[in-house]
């Protein structure tokens, strides 16, 4: 069974993604993020959900195992949908926000079956080896996704403080847990710290999307290029 | 092969958002000036040097803490860190870079200073409120 440690992660981390949709709404900005604004309520139900099937069927049942898994992968999709919300957000001006979902739905089928092929020429052809290989492959296209749009935001000179808030923080976000998978490949043997590690990186997007709303307005702005060199 | 691959990727992205997201909340603090009795009291008064960073970081812990403020000083924290990194490092080898590790450095003072600000001005209204209750 998780510990203390564990717990308090877990407790502080559900708050804070409560925290996240309090603020957007507050903030009269629910809509306007509205793929964000799921995203963190998926993420809230999701661990109570996970607490609710771990206190009844246990930490070592097919229940919570399944459940745990099917959730993870769930909710990296949903990620990955708030992403392409802000590439809507950035394009908006360019009207290419059609454009923009039909190439990411294409990307998410082909990071889908991608996975499915990998698992498929494997002898272990588990769903739940599927689904884990598919977040981890959704996190590093992500991870991409989320350097291209932040090219984007500095040749298009995006000045919404929010927005640039949400993709640096996002991006800090994927790279972690993209560096995260890549040292539990290379270092298996030392699982019990990549086990510790992800709790303590799903913290920190719900603090940056906290802040970028409870510390910036709508129309807030900065320039782009003073992230480069910063006059004073 | 490919997990040495996705981590190189990963840490090299990770370290270019981490380096944007603090300069982007620093850059949202250049603009506002420091009232005359902050300018005294930390010495700056228009440029701050990197000299300056850790003192008024240690003026900042005597203020009450504002629960907004505390993980964007501990993000600037780190970068000062790494700042700092770079300059014993590859600041040796590169010595082009010094002056932009100084200037930026310089910036995280700044930071700081406004935070500092904002602390002062959250203990008179918690001073206020507990005078007119």
């Amino acid at each position: 069974m998780p510990g203390p440690f564990e717990y308090s992660i877990w407790i502080i981390c559900t708050l804070l993604e409560l925290g996240v949709v309090v603020c957007a709404l507050a903030r009269h900005s629910f809509r306007r993020y509205f793929t964000l604004n799921l995203y963190m309520t998926a993420s809230f139900v999701t661990s109570v959900g996970r607490y609710a099937v771990l206190a009844r069927n246990g930490l070592t049942s097919d229940e919570y195992t399944y459940f745990y898994y099917y959730s993870d992968a769930i909710l990296t999709i949903c990620l990955y949908f708030a992403l392409m919300g802000l590439y809507s957000i950035v394009f908006e001006e360019l009207g290419a926000g059609t454009y923009v979902r039909a190439f990411s739905m294409l990307l998410l089928a082909g990071t889908a079956l991608f996975s499915y092929g990998v698992i498929h020429q494997s002898e272990n052809r588990m769903v739940t080896h599927y689904v884990v290989e598919m977040s981890q492959n959704l996190y590093f296209v992500g991870l991409v996704l989320t350097y291209v749009l932040w090219g984007a935001v500095l040749k298009l000179r995006e000045t919404r403080a929010r927005v640039i808030q949400f993709v640096l923080s996002l991006g800090v976000y994927f790279s972690l847990y993209a560096a995260n998978y890549a040292l539990g490949n290379i270092y298996p043997n030392l699982g019990y710290i990549w086990m510790y590690l992800p709790p303590l990186i799903s913290t920190l997007l719900p603090i940056a999307w906290c802040y970028a709303f409870l510390r910036f307005t709508e129309d807030a702005r900065l320039a782009p290029a003073r992230l480069a060199v910063i006059p004073r | 092969m490919m997990p040495t691959i996705i981590l190189v990727v990963s840490l090299a992205a990770l370290l270019q958002f981490f380096v944007s997201y603090c300069r982007s909340l620093i850059a949202a603090t250049v603009k506002q000036p420091l009232s005359p009795e902050v300018q005294d009291v930390t010495g700056i008064s228009r440029a701050a040097s990197g000299e300056d960073f850790l003192r008024v970081v240690q003026l900042l812990q005597l203020c009450p803490a504002r629960p907004q403020d505390r993980g964007e000083i501990r993000a600037v924290d780190a970068y000062f860190r790494l700042l700092n990194f770079l300059r014993s490092s590859l600041g040796k080898i590169v010595p082009s870079l010094l002056p932009w590790t100084e200037v930026e450095r310089g910036h995280c003072a700044y930071f700081a200073a406004v935070t500092l600000e904002r602390r002062i001005a959250f203990s008179r209204d918690l001073f206020a409120q507990q005078m007119n209750t």
